[in-house]
């Protein structure tokens, strides 16, 4: 159909569903974001005929289309609890992954990417799953892995949106979206590791805590058990993801599924025949729980909000809330702040050059600090050596002089000895020279008599 | 990147545009225009056409209407609503464009509006506390240029060429009920021969993957530029009420494809591309401001040869990078220094050793000298002990024959008497 003009009319896709939801605004004369920013400078004059741009959001529309979307899931959970197996159902299809065990020495984080395509949407889905999660026997650094990962995926594009040459709309969004927290179906309450870990999320993800493997808790008990759950959410001061209920076609929806939080899941991906269908389901011998029975479990609500409904608006949040808190830490704690903007006009060239003579000051002061640090140890190891070396010397000198003493003394020994052999000595040349005189003397006799004798 | 996998059954992601369009209308569109050409070339007349509304009335006069010595710049904002859809346009105008005897610089107005938007947004973007930002730059240019039927003037051409690079230009013919068919085509012709002369690059339509889209683009293409009338008065023809000017020889119908392209470029500038120009004038434009503002930047204290390899690296990521490097050299430094420190201090300690060997090796040799001394001292007097004991022996005996021999004397000499 073809109008006068030439061309074809608007794209048609689902244009009853589009009418509706115009209609619906509509009639509530919705102020826009727009309107409201646009305040007094503006005024409303009316139209005298169609002009055409309620094609915009067409426009946008083929043009998101076009460039296809991406998503990034978080998958948050003790291992065993069907967080493969609930991703497989939700998407239809077979993700990668064994199954893991439970000897992992810390939470590292596994990511994968697919490419989808249901009608003429195109998604760029990544699904990130946290190995180990809960099986270490101490378990206080467990959110850590998973803080950091998110962090850096933020820092990942803050860096891009920094850079001088960018390409924003070719950027592949790693960005996590959406975190499902899976709670093990103890029956009673939350784990301390849950609080404590979803404690340290909820200001850096959108955090939707679901209970896994819900087949194993009664009705009755699922009740109490979600009411534990969410009152000790609240006491703990946790901010977990609410569906969004400021526009008003999907106020009603949201608000109700709101209530039903933490959604009970299950997740199968074999089929069982009922009736003369077949249905995703868990079969037992008491009976067959079917994924997509909503008197079974609260998967076709996961479903509903948070592909069907909410995705974009999960997308929305991660950027506009949690990246920009980031950021915004980031920048501050490198020291960036806002001027006042009544002062003057926030320069970022004035910004960014103060922030690196600052910076390159900081610098050359550390290196000062630590010439000036070595010079100190020099002279304190100089002293030290020096001091040594005294010692030495002194205790040498010490031993010197002993010995000097005692040379002293075994020399005054000698000479006494010395004294005595002389005297010694004298006395035998005295006495020998009596001795020979004598014997002279007394030598003759004997010779006489021995002569006498003889004769 | 990622692996392609096949959605068996319903997931529902499909509704995901729903929520995209959902989500746009909530928010609300804008779309800044500008429109620039000489007085009289009925710009106001058009803007009031394309957008069925009288933007400029009595009561907002138009910019020709408006008596101006100098170029100024203005705009006007209006907001408008159509099948629940809000946009808030603003209307660009340039009135004393090209009105003055001398008109060198005169664009310089237009380029230094379209920058400070592009700071705004800049500064807007860059603040540590961001909000949603208002997008006040300039998306798109109509430039009209005067129907002289021979070529473009060389005040069109300046213009064009300082500004292509900043804005998407889309150029008009205006006033285009002055020319027969045949003379529009010949102008067209001389205008895009010139524009690819100068090398000026006007606002190009996409082509995509879709046949249709790329069909009418190409349609679109062979038109330009588009040779627009525009009017305010609703005149009767043919039973039909339509937009026109009554002439006494009929009347120019705006809306018909036949008279004019007015409808080719409300439609491609409304109702097809309107969302596209604001792309590009994000994607291309803006980057190309923001690049060339952020290197200056940090190419302030850094020498030229390394400027060209940081522009892909955000300055604070260059800032991370210094840092890193800084660290990395203070660290050598410090174990250079540390090296040198140890070195010494073996050295030293080593001097300190020797010469403590050598004392002690002394102090042993004096030792054992003494010990010498000692033992020779002691076994002198042994020998002289020795000596001395066996001499005195020696006496002994001496004495004792001496004794014994003057005894036996006597006795002899006892006997010799008898």
């Amino acid at each position: 159909m073809m109008s006068p003009s030439g061309f074809p009319p608007p794209p048609v896709k689902s244009q009853q569903q589009r009418i509706l939801v115009l209609q619906l605004i509509a009639s509530v004369m919705a102020s826009t974001e727009i309107a409201r920013q646009a305040g007094e400078g503006a005024r409303a004059v009316p139209l005298s005929g169609h002009v055409g741009f309620d094609s915009m959001p067409d426009q946008l529309v083929n043009r998101s289309v076009n460039h296809g979307f991406c998503f990034n899931i978080l998958c948050v959970g003790e291992t065993g609890l069907g967080k493969s197996t609930l991703m497989d159902t939700l998407f239809n299809t077979k993700f990668e992954g064994e199954p893991t065990q439970h000897n992992q020495p810390g939470v590292t984080l596994k990511s994968n990417t697919y490419e989808l395509q249901e009608s003429n949407v195109r998604l760029k889905l990544t699904i990130v799953n946290t190995v180990g999660f809960g099986d270490q026997i101490n378990k206080e650094e467990s959110y850590k892995s998973i803080v950091e990962f998110i962090d850096a995926q933020f820092e990942a594009y803050l860096q891009e949106e920094l850079k001088i040459k960018r390409t924003l709309h070719s950027y592949h969004d790693t960005r996590i979206h959406a975190c499902l927290y899976f709670i093990a179906p103890t029956g009673h309450s939350l784990k301390s590791l849950d609080l404590v870990t979803m404690k340290k999320l909820d200001s850096k993800v959108n955090i939707i805590p679901i209970i896994a493997k819900s087949d194993a808790i009664s009705k009755s008990e699922l009740t109490k058990f979600k009411i534990k759950i969410t009152s000790e959410l609240v006491s703990n001061g946790v901010q977990i993801y609410q569906f969004p209920t400021d526009d008003e076609s999907v106020a009603e929806i949201n608000s109700t599924m709101n209530s039903h939080l933490p959604f009970a899941v299950i997740g199968s991906t074999e089929e069982v025949k009922i009736g003369n269908k077949m249905v995703k389901a868990r079969q037992y011998p008491w009976g067959t729980v079917q994924v997509e029975n909503e008197n079974h479990c609260d998967f076709v609500k996961l479903r509903e909000m948070l592909i069907r409904v909410n995705m974009e608006d999960l997308r929305e949040q991660t950027h506009t809330r949690h990246y920009e808190l980031y950021r915004r830490c980031k920048l501050e704690e490198m020291g960036f702040k806002d001027t006042d903007p009544d002062s003057k006009p926030f320069s970022l060239q004035e910004t960014y050059e103060a922030k690196r003579n600052e910076f390159m000051g900081e610098l050359q002061k550390k290196e000062e600090e630590m010439r000036q640090m070595f010079v100190q140890r020099v002279k304190e190891k100089e002293a030290e050596l020096k001091e040594a070396e005294k010692e030495l010397h002194e205790k040498f000198d010490r031993l010197k002089k002993l010995h000097q003493d005692e040379k002293k003394k075994l020399e005054e020994k000698k000479k006494s000895l010395d004294d005595e052999l002389n005297t010694f000595k004298q006395k035998k040349t005295a006495a020998e020279l009596l001795q020979n005189q004598a014997q002279q003397a007394g030598g003759s006799t004997t010779l006489k008599r021995d002569k006498e004798r003889k004769n | 990147m990622g692996q392609q996998k096949n959605v068996e059954g319903y997931v529902g992601f499909a509704n995901l545009p729903n929520q995209v369009y959902r989500k746009s209308v909530k928010r609300g569109f804008e779309f800044t225009l500008m429109v620039v050409g000489e007085s009289g070339l009925g710009k106001s007349t058009l803007i009031n056409s394309l957008f069925l509304t009288d933007l400029y009335s009595s009561e907002y006069p138009g910019p020709s209407h408006r008596i101006k010595k100098t170029v100024q710049v203005e705009q006007s904002k209006v907001l408008i609503k159509e099948g629940g859809v809000q946009l808030l346009l603003t209307i660009v105008d340039t009135p004393g464009f090209g009105d003055a005897v001398d008109n060198s610089n005169c664009w310089q107005q237009v380029i230094d509006y379209i920058d400070s938007k592009f700071e705004d947004y800049l500064n807007a973007e860059s603040r540590v506390n961001r909000r949603q930002m208002p997008d006040n730059r300039v998306h798109g240019c109509l430039y009209f240029i005067a129907p002289s039927g021979h070529g473009l003037k060389p005040l069109d051409i300046e213009f064009m060429k300082r500004l292509h690079e900043k804005v998407n230009i889309i150029p008009l013919i205006a006033k285009a009920d002055t020319m027969t068919p045949e003379e529009c085509q010949q102008f067209k012709k001389q205008i895009i021969k010139e524009i690819q002369e100068h090398k000026i690059r006007i606002y190009e339509f996409p082509e995509t993957d879709d046949e249709e889209e790329t069909r009418i683009a190409r349609k679109i293409k062979d038109c330009l530029p588009l040779a627009v009338v525009g009017s305010n008065t609703i005149i009767e023809v043919n039973g039909k009420r339509v937009r026109g000017r009554q002439y006494p020889w009929g009347v120019a119908e705006v809306e018909n494809g036949e008279h004019c392209d007015f409808t080719i470029l409300r439609n491609m500038l409304i109702r097809t591309h309107m969302h596209d120009l604001k792309d590009v004038t994000n994607n291309v434009h803006y980057e190309n401001y923001r690049s060339k503002n952020l290197a200056a930047v940090s190419c302030n204290g850094v020498d030229n040869n390394r400027s060209k390899g940081q522009l892909t690296k955000s300055p604070l990521d260059q800032m991370e990078e210094e840092r890193r490097e800084h660290v990395a050299k203070m660290m050598k430094m410090e174990q250079e220094m540390e090296q040198v420190f140890e070195m010494k201090v073996k050295e030293k300690l080593q001097k300190l050793k020797d010469s403590e060997m050598e004392l002690q090796r002394r102090h042993e040799q004096m030792k054992k000298n003494l010990e010498a001394l000692h033992k020779e001292l002691e076994e002198k007097r042994r020998q002289q002990e020795e000596e001395k004991a066996s001499w005195e022996a020696q006496q002994r005996i001496l004495e004792q024959q001496k004794l014994e021999a003057s005894r036996t004397l006597e006795k002899n000499k006892k006997k010799k008497i008898f």
